[in-house]
Parts: C-alpha cells; structure tokens; sequence
C-alpha cells in the first residue's frame, strides 16, 4: 500500500497535465469543444481520486492510532518527504475529494472564460490541499499549506465577481500575516528539536516558554484560515467575489486548513500552550459565534449571510478542540466534516439562483417556493443542517461542542448555546425571504426549477447530511482511537 | 412486540415520505390514502400496545435498541423504543389524534392543491412526535422535540404565500429554539453530573445526588434543582408557558386540523410528558418543583384572562389550550404527575374535538374566524353544534361530584385542583396554585360558553355583514392564502353556511365519544386506586409524596368548589351573551384599561420586540458597519492600504491582470522564506 498517499496527492495533477496537452494540442479549435473536453477530463481525474480516497479509507486500520500508509523518501537537506494518514486526517482527504468532482459539475455551465485554466487550478489546489491533509514533515506541510492559497487566490482574483481584486487582496494581506509567523515558528521548531518530523515533534516536549511564542506563531496562521474573530473580514468579501464553486471549495475544506492545524500543532505539540490560552480561544469562538450570527442577522447578500454564519460555525469547532476531551475534540472533527458538505451545499443552493438571475440580493427573490419545489425542499434541508436541527449531521457537531466545553467552562457553553437560538434566526429568516411570500419579481416569472445536473450535484450531499445525521457513527468510528490517543496524550501532558 | 412497536413508529415516516416525494407523480388520493391508512394502522398498534402494557401480557416496560446514534466515551445514546406506561399512554394519545385528524382533513383541505405536502407534513410530524414518546435517552428525545418543531414549522407556514403565517411559522421555531437553549444546557449538566445521558442508567443515580452543589456559570447551584430547571426551560417552550408561550396564538395561522392535532393534543404537552417522565429527577429537585408550580399556575390564569377578550374563534381556543397546559404543569409541580398525564390524556380528546369543531364552523363559514361575524349557527350546523357543546362541557368540567358522573375534564381538572389543595398545607405556591385554579376554571366556563353562545346562538350577524365583507375581505384573504377556499364557489352557496360533509364530522363523533367517557373510563387507572398496577413504575413519587392520598380526602367544599365556579362562568356568558345580546360588544368597544391589557395579550409581543428584537438589529448593524467595516477593516486591511498610498493607487485602477502580481509576489516570499529558513536550518 505504500505510495497510495502520494498517488492520491498527485493524481489530480496527471489531470492538470492532460489539460495542457489538450491546450496544446487543440490551439485554433472551437473552445467551446476544447472546454467541454477539458471538463470531462477534469470530472474524471476528480472521480478517479475520489475511487482511491474510497479504497484508501476502506483499507485503513481504524483501531491503530499511529500513522498509517507511511511514505518516506529522503528529499533535500536534511529535509524529508514524509506522508501518512491517521483517524483524524484520512477523513479530510475524503472530504476533498468528495466535494472536488461537485465543484466541477457545479462550474459545468457557469463559467465560461478561461475553462482551461480554471479546471487546472482547481485540480492543482486538490492536490495541494490533499497534500496539507498528508504531509507528515513541517517542511512539506508548509509548502502544501502556503501553495494552496496560490489557486484559491487565483480562482477568486480571476474569476470573481465585480471586487475581486479587493478581495484577492484582503485574501492575501490575511495568509501572508499568518504564514511568516509560522515559517518563523516551524524555523524555531526545527532548531530546536533538530527535526522537521511531524510524529516525532508530536512527542517531543517543549519547554512551555517556548510553547507559548510557538503557540502563538501557529494560532495566528490558523486562526486566519478557520477564520476567528477578529480576523475573520477576509472571508465574506471572499466568499461574496468567488465563483461558486470557489466558495464550496473555501468553506468546505480550505477552512478545515486551520481546524486541523490546532489538532495536529497546537495540541499535541504545545499541550501546556494550550492549556493556557483556552481562556482566550473560548472567548474567540463565543464572540465569533455571537458577533457573527448577529451580523449575520442583517446581511442583504445571500452569500455574505452564509460566509458569516460560516465563522459562527466555526467557533463551535475552536471551542470543541479546545475543550480537549473526547467529545469536544470529536465534535469539533465532525462539525467540520459536517460544516464542509452543508455550507458547500448553501453555496451551491446560492449558486442554483445566481446562475439564473445574476444576483444575490436577498430583496430580489422572495416566493421561489411557488416556481421552484424541489429547490425550496433541497434549501430547506440544508438550512435545517445549518441551524443544527437534530437528524442533520450539522445536530451532532453543535452538540458535542458545547457538551465538551461545557466540562471546562459552563460559561463558554452556555454563551455559545445561544448561537442555537441566533442561527434559528438569520437562517430561517433568509429562507423565507428567498422562498416563502408571492412571487411578485416579474424576472422571476419563469425561473425553472433545479435541472438533472443539480439534482445530481446534490444528491450525494442530501444523502450525506442525512446519514451523517442519523449514523455519525460512521465518523466515529473511524476518529475514535485516533482522538483518544490524542486526548489521552494531552491530558497526560498537562496533568489533568 | 419489537416488530410491533417498530411498525407502528415508522409506518408515519414511510408515509411520509411515499406522500412528500412522491405525491405528485401518484395524485392526491394516492397520498392521502397511503398515509392515513398508515396512520390508522400505526393507531391500531398504539391500542393494541396500550392494553398489551397494561393489561395483557408485556406486562411492565421494555426498552427496544434499534441503531446507535450518538456514542462518544460515556455519552450513549442509541436509536431506541421504549414502552412503558407513560409512552403507552401517549402512543394513543398522539396516534389517535392523529388518526382522526389524517381522516378530517380529507374534507377540510379538499380544495387544497398542495394535500400530498400536507399530509406528508402530518404524517412527518406524527412520526417525530413518536420518536419523542419512546426515546430512552435524551438526544432521541431531543431529535422528537426538534422533530416536531420542525413539522409545526412547516405546517404552520403551510400557505407560505401569507407573510402572516411564514412570520407565525418563525416565530414558533425561534421561541422554542429559545426553551431548547435551556434544554440543551440541561442535558449537558446531565451528563456531566451523572456521567450518562440514558434514561434508565439516570433515573437510579439521582437520590444519591440530592442536595450536593453543583458550579454552573460561576455559582454554586444544588444539583438536581439547576439540572430540572434547565430542562424545565424547554419544556416552557414547547409547551407554551409564561415568557415563551407567545408562539402558540401565533401558530394558528396554520390549517385548523394542525391546530387540533400539534398545538392542541400532542406536541404542545410535550413540556408536560418530559416533566412526567423526569419525574424520579423533578422528585428531588423540591425549588424547581416550585418554579414548575409557580410558572403553571401564572399561564393558566394568564391565557385565561386573555382568552376572555379574543374575537377569532380559533385564539380563543388557543390561548385555553395554554390555560390548560398551565394546569398540568401545576400539577406536575405540585407532584401528582399523574393528574397531569391524566389532564394530558382527556385534553387531547375535547381540545381536538373543539378545535376540529371550530374548523367545521370556520369551513360552514366559508373561511370566517371572527366570532363577531357568526350567530345562530347551531341551525345551520347541527352536528358541529352538538359536539362543540360536549366539548364545551368537558373542558369546563362538567359533572355532579356526589355521584361520580361527568364530561372528561371533570375528572381530570378536578383531580389537579384537589392535588394543588391537598399540596398547600405549608406550600405557599401549592395554595396559589389551588387558587388559581379555582379562578381560572370560573373563566375557562366564561369563555368557552361565550366561544359557543357567540357561535351558535343569538341573532346571525353572517347574513348583512358577512356576505359585505365577504365580497372584498375575502378575496384579499384569498389571494394572501394562497389556498383555494371557497371564494369562488361561494357565490353558489349564497353565503349560506353549510355543515360539513362526514369526511369531517364522523372524527369529530369520535373525538366526542373521548371527551365525554375519557374521564369515566381511565379516572381509576390514572389517578384512582389502581394507579400503581397502571403506572407500574413510570411516574416515580418519591416516599415522602402523598399529594394523591391528600387530593383524594379533599373536603366537600374543595370538592364542590370547581363547579360552583364553573357555574358562575356558565351564568355570566348566559347573562351577558345570551340574555343581553350585544353586551360584550359594548363592554369591548369602551375599551376599558383591563379589556385592553387583555385584548393585547398583557403587551408580551410589544415588549419582546422592543427589547430582544430590536437589541438584535442593533448590534447587529453595529458589529457589521462599525466593527467589522470601521474597526477591523478599517486598521486591518484597508489601513494597510491607505498607508501605503501607491497600493490604493492601484487598488481604485482594480484590473484583473493585477491578481497576478499579488499571486507572484506570494509565491516569491513563500519560496524566498522557506530558502531562507532551508538554510538557516542547515547550518
């Protein structure tokens, strides 16, 4: 089974290379062919990674906690390529390899400039992104984590809508802050532990001083990428400018960057860090979860309203890692999981819309339920997962959180319980708007309901926000020794 | 027995599925069909389990483990079916209602063109609400109660072309959203205090527990009282009590059968099932058994006193359902929980039977819900009249205290107000309750016998000003319905009103067989002598409990008491409804300070949107324009950018081909810095 981690990284860039021989080869051909064929390659490329993502998962040991499917190749100085998967990180790999082929069937009539380039940069971003997931070697999770933000960029800053320039540099003014103080932590790192190793820095003690300045170059970058209060601006002009399978790929697992990082650096790594500054990441989840459903609240932008309840979401998940036992630590893990497929979902029910009217502005709809069944149905069930309605996958994160926090600080839980409360509001609030009432828009008149192609872009994420609800056992399943192994270990660094 | 009470859970959800996806590929007779008569079934089950549990030969409880759900370290919860007496009881309750309810909407909704999502919805609500009744652990009964709320969303903003009614549909949500926030935190403290979230691994824990402190938001708390009052929070919610009940007069702008089936018999005692079931908990938790106590008796003379002064046939209606909700939970709190399952249980029969009966004057009356407009009716509506004064009867407890006879609610109201006496000796809130009790089943008499004489008797006001009004009234009622009533055959009809056909009255012939023997029938299984062979240990009292021993020597006077008053209700809806027709009207009309508090509900909506509401728009217009905008951005990124005036320079220019400068420019410093740090390492 070894190479099969490096197999799943790279196959999506046999695609990206397959494009460009079509590009080359198809030079003065109608583009319009060049692109449907260059769509078909990518599709392919993404289900052929999302078939070995399957295999990989069905191949794993669940009740190991070590790394598994470990790669190691000796690269350049001192530096190694080491790759490997465990319980926490193979569900991620799944995850994007899941929601890549749905991007690209969601991009199939939408975009029409530049098709070449934009498949290519969405299957180079897999494979960066799959590599983050893997990457067991500082070095190499660095390059992977700081090369993912070039396609990101590039899909929003080319194929965005009307201030994609503002936001590609908002974008990019965030990351950059984040990723030279964790260069400089990883150059520290390595100084002092005399290795770039992710398993051996994962047991390696560090002096809690240390911890704390370690901690904190870390925490800046993640807390960046979940995003957290207060740096968390980028994302809704982000999120409002990118296509729409740009926003799926953002909030669906380019968010998920930061959640690991704080599982497979923070934690481990810097127990007694960690310890210490709880107090001030639970006041950052509480905040964002409160200030952003508020915000929220009062958006006018269906897009921008999603972005944000996306911030609130995840402050559940920073308060679940933090909480540091089980069923913070694996609430927080299936929240993401759970967050990556509903909020891709909202931004593809936004994108449903967007591609018939041209517009995101909430005032525009109103009564779509009249003309658009199904689309009414498929929204309502994702906006019920999004308000955390028991049965959804999006209950049984939201839970665990707060039951996790509830351990360390009832103050913490009982704060962000009342995000339950807010999320029932802008959430439902926005789904009447956009559904319920006449259908007095003239423009709306004959817009049609969901095509094949969307009813099979959704369904796999009906069926997985269900199932996900009803068996998160699935999940569990798989996380569980890992989480212990990582709990049992961060309790017993920190004594408690 | 697992196959059983398997089917009879599920058989609404397979029904509402077939009727929600399906039902425009196989018609509405299809739908309506397949899900009734998997409704009926599930209802012949639910009897025969009743009798089964009680009588016959599952003699006791038994738990059925279908699929895990939730199981982290030790929080467990599993997919599961517990039978007891208590779900037993509620089974039937909520599948009979149900039943009848599927039935009558084959002629209420008759003209409606979306009867597939209808019914599915009623089928997906039944199905929610059994899930709740026979969890064994709290996130099954979590996964019902936002279950059911989901499906009273959904069917209260049936006709989503009413703004009216999609504001009603959030309002409910939200406000029980509000109760769920407490139940949540409720259910954490459970499993952090005893370290299990199963019901049957609790319960023999929680003795051992009562009286030590527990720390929650910085306090020190006793124990058990924190954990019940959380969960007591969600049970307010659900069940429409004081502070949380302004969803429930909202939620009557869904189709009248809803009304009877979800904010009448079923989902709203939800609140008062989950204290019942709790009750080895609440049992030791003696200061919120007071809060219990308190909050029931103030809602049920609260809706009470707003009842009085409501016009629409169907508020009334509502805020007695509150009224009555507020007794069971008094009762609870006072601790005979069995008088409050009991309430529970003959409620649901002549509170859907009024409801229903109200849907048959509203359906006569092509759509009219002002009582103002209707008079006279019984002429035109026998059958609905008949029935609508059995109900009457039974919600005022009509019955002759010596000899043992009366309607349903004379049993069981009694039973309650005899608790609360019998608890009062040194319970000061126990008396309150007794008195309000007392108070409040005086004007329950009021206005359920005004409901009736404004209906039914006196002059018909229908004729002039109905058939006016009608004209432009409702065909803007129509256009926002968004239904198809019966506007347009209504010319045919010339304003007639009509009795409705038997699709809809045998239900209501049913549900009034319930409401008159519901209470002879059950009195002694419930609250009599044999209520410990029929609980069998679902309703735990705790040893020093004897409130129903008490209630059952009450005095003379305690016992003649709910009729005296009950009588003085009846007497003053006949002096002025009937005697001095007009009378009320004028009372009304001079709109006198008390009339006016009542009429608005004591002001809770106003005041609610002036404090909650408004605080949310506020600061969220303020963390959006001034923290997010002018702050973070403002020192944040744009800050960055107006300092370095060549960036806004190019920043206003905003060309596309720019993105790859920034692009460059990061992958330099990227592979820049990792050189740097590849070399500094290496040395």
């Amino acid at each position: 089974m070894t190479g099969i981690l490096s197999l799943i990284t790279f196959a999506p860039m046999i695609g990206v290379a397959a494009i460009l021989a079509l590009r080359a080869m198809s030079a003065g051909q109608d583009t319009a062919v060049v692109a449907n064929r260059a769509k078909i390659v990518a599709l392919v490329t993404s289900l052929v990674t999302l078939a070995l993502s399957v295999f990989l998962v069905s191949k794993f040991d669940a009740k190991d906690t070590g790394f598994q499917f470990v790669e190691t190749v000796t690269w350049f100085s001192g530096a190694t390529y080491r790759m490997g998967v465990d319980g926490i990180s193979i569900l991620f790999v799944l995850l994007t390899a899941f929601l890549l082929p749905i991007c690209i069937l969601a991009s199939w009539e939408s975009v029409t400039d530049r098709v070449l380039e934009y498949l290519a940069a969405f299957l180079l971003l897999e494979t960066l992104v799959i590599g983050v997931f893997c990457a067991l070697d500082l070095v190499l999770f660095y390059l992977f984590f700081e090369g993912g933000l070039v396609p990101m960029f590039l899909i929003i800053g080319i194929w965005g809508g009307k201030n994609r320039v503002y936001a590609a540099y908002k974008f990019f003014l965030y990351t950059l802050l984040g990723s030279v103080l964790m260069l400089a932590a990883i150059l520290a790192m390595a100084s002092i532990a005399k290795t770039t190793s992710i398993p051996d820095l994962m047991v390696f003690k560090f002096d809690p001083k240390v911890q704390i300045l370690l901690w904190l170059a870390f925490f800046a970058s993640f807390a960046v990428k979940m995003p957290m209060w207060p740096v968390h601006t980028w994302l809704p002009d982000a999120h409002v400018e990118a296509p729409t399978a740009g926003s799926v790929i953002l909030a669906g697992i380019l968010l998920k960057m930061g959640g690991y990082g704080f599982l497979r650096f923070l934690l481990p790594m810097f127990p007694q860090a960690s310890v210490y500054f709880t107090p001030l990441v639970f006041a950052m989840s509480v905040i964002a979860i409160i200030y952003t459903s508020l915000v929220a609240l009062r958006q006018v932008d269906i897009k921008k309203l999603i972005a944000y309840s996306s911030v609130a979401h995840m402050g559940f998940v920073t308060m679940g890692i933090f909480s540091g036992n089980a069923q913070g630590v694996q609430g927080a893990i299936f929240q993401m999981l759970s967050h990556g497929v509903i909020a891709g979902a909202l931004f593809l029910c936004v994108g449903v819309v967007y591609d018939r009217m041209h517009t995101r502005e909430i005032a525009f709809y109103g009564g779509l339920a009249n003309r658009m069944p199904w689309y009414a149905a498929v929204f309502l069930l994702f906006t019920m997962g999004n308000v955390g309605l028991p049965g959804t996958s999006g209950f049984v994160g939201e839970i665990l959180t707060m039951t996790g926090a509830y351990h360390v600080s009832t103050w913490t839980a009982l704060a962000a319980t009342t995000g339950v409360i807010l999320s029932a509001v802008y959430a439902l609030s926005l789904y009447r708007r956009v559904m319920f009432g006449e259908l007095v828009n003239p423009k709306l008149a004959a817009i049609q309901d969901l095509t094949v192609r969307e009813v099979v872009i959704f369904a796999p994420l009906i069926a997985s926000t269900l199932i996900l609800g009803v068996r998160p056992g699935l999940i569990f399943n798989l996380t569980a020794a890992s989480v212990d192994h990582l709990v049992g270990a961060y309790k017993a660094a920190v004594g408690g | 027995m697992e196959h059983i009470v398997t089917t009879l859970v599920f058989a609404p959800l397979v029904g509402a599925l077939i009727a929600g996806l399906f039902g425009r590929r196989i018609g509405d007779i299809a739908s309506q069909s397949v899900t009734t008569g998997l409704l009926l079934l599930t209802c012949g089950l639910s009897w025969m389990t009743f009798y089964q549990v009680i009588w016959g030969s599952w003699a006791g409880h038994a738990t059925f483990t279908l699929a895990p759900f939730i199981q982290i370290g030790h929080f467990v919860s599993n997919w599961s079916i517990r039978i007891d007496t208590l779900s037993a009881v509620m089974l039937v309750v909520v599948s009979s209602v149900s039943a009848l309810v599927h039935i009558y909407s084959w002629g209420y909704m008759a003209e409606d063109p979306s009867r597939p999502r209808f019914f599915a919805y009623l089928s997906l609500f039944t199905f929610a609400m059994l899930m709740l009744v026979t969890a064994a652990d709290f996130m099954q009964l979590f996964f019902g109660w936002e279950g059911v709320g989901l499906a009273s969303y959904l069917l209260i903003g049936f006709w989503f072309k009413k703004p009216s009614a999609s504001a009603a549909a959030i309002k409910a949500f939200v406000v029980n959203r509000v109760g769920d926030f407490g139940f949540a935190l409720g259910i954490m403290t459970v499993f952090w205090m005893f370290g299990t979230i199963q019901f049957a691994e609790l319960f023999p824990l929680i003795a051992a527990k009562a009286g030590t402190q527990w720390t929650f938001i910085g306090q020190s708390w006793s124990a058990i009282d924190l954990a019940c009052g959380l969960l007591f929070i969600g049970a307010m919610g659900k069940s429409a009590q004081f502070f949380l009940h302004t969803w429930l007069p909202d939620a009557m702008e869904g189709p009248t059968p809803v009304s009877a089936l979800i904010h009448a018999a079923t989902m709203v005692t939800a609140g008062v099932y989950m204290v019942c079931l709790l009750s080895p908990m609440f049992e030791y938790a003696p200061v919120t058994k007071q809060i219990v106590t308190l909050i029931g008796a103030v809602t049920a003379l609260f809706a009470a006193t707003v009842g009085l002064a409501q016009n629409d046939i169907k508020r009334v209606i509502a805020y007695s359902t509150c009224s009555q909700l507020g007794y069971m939970f008094f009762a609870a709190g006072v601790g005979a929980y069995q008088a409050a399952m009991f309430h529970l249980f003959t409620h649901a029969f002549f509170k859907a039977l009024l409801f229903l009966g109200a849907g048959s004057v509203i359906h006569g009356m092509h759509h009219e819900q002002d009582m103002r407009k209707m008079g006279g009716l019984w002429k035109y509506l026998p059958v609905t009249y008949a029935v609508m004064v059995i109900g009457t009867l039974a919600i005022t407890g009509f019955g002759i205290p010596g000899v043992e006879l009366g309607f349903a609610g004379f049993y069981s109201k009694d039973a309650i107000i005899e608790s609360a006496w019998a608890a009062s000796g040194k319970n000061g809130i126990a008396s309150f309750a007794f008195v309000v009790g007392l108070l409040a089943a005086g004007l329950t008499a009021f206005y359920s016998w005004r409901l009736a004489f404004m209906t039914f008797h006196g002059t018909a006001k229908w004729d002039s000003a109905h058939a006016d009004a009608h004209g432009h009234d409702d065909h803007a009622h129509d256009a926002a319905h968004g239904h198809d009533d019966h506007a347009h055959d209504d010319h045919g009809h010339a304003h007639t009103p009509h009795e409705s056909p038997l699709v809809m009255l045998v239900p209501l012939l049913a549900l009034a067989v319930g409401a008159i023997g519901a209470g002879y029938a059950f009195v002694e299984n419930f609250v009599g002598e044999h209520r410990d062979e029929f609980w069998r240990g679902a309703i735990f009292n705790a040893p020093t409990n004897h409130v129903l021993e008490h209630a059952h020597h009450a005095p003379e006077w305690v016992v003649m008491a709910p009729l005296v008053v009950s009588m003085a209700g009846l007497a003053v809806a006949i002096y002025v409804y009937l005697m001095n027709e007009g009378m009320g009207l004028r009372v009304a009309s001079r709109g006198g300070p008390l009339h006016t508090f009542f009429y608005n509900k004591w002001f809770f909506d106003e005041l609610y949107e002036a404090t909650f509401v408004r605080a949310a728009r506020f600061l969220g217009d303020v963390f959006w324009k001034i923290g997010d905008q002018k702050i973070i951005d403002g020192f944040g990124p744009d800050g960055v950018a107006a300092v370095s005036a060549s960036v806004g320079r190019r920043l206003s220019k905003a060309q596309s081909g720019y993105v790859y400068h920034y692009a460059f420019v990061m992958l330099l410093g990227v592979a820049g810095l990792l050189s740097y740090a590849l070399w500094a390492w290496a040395h």
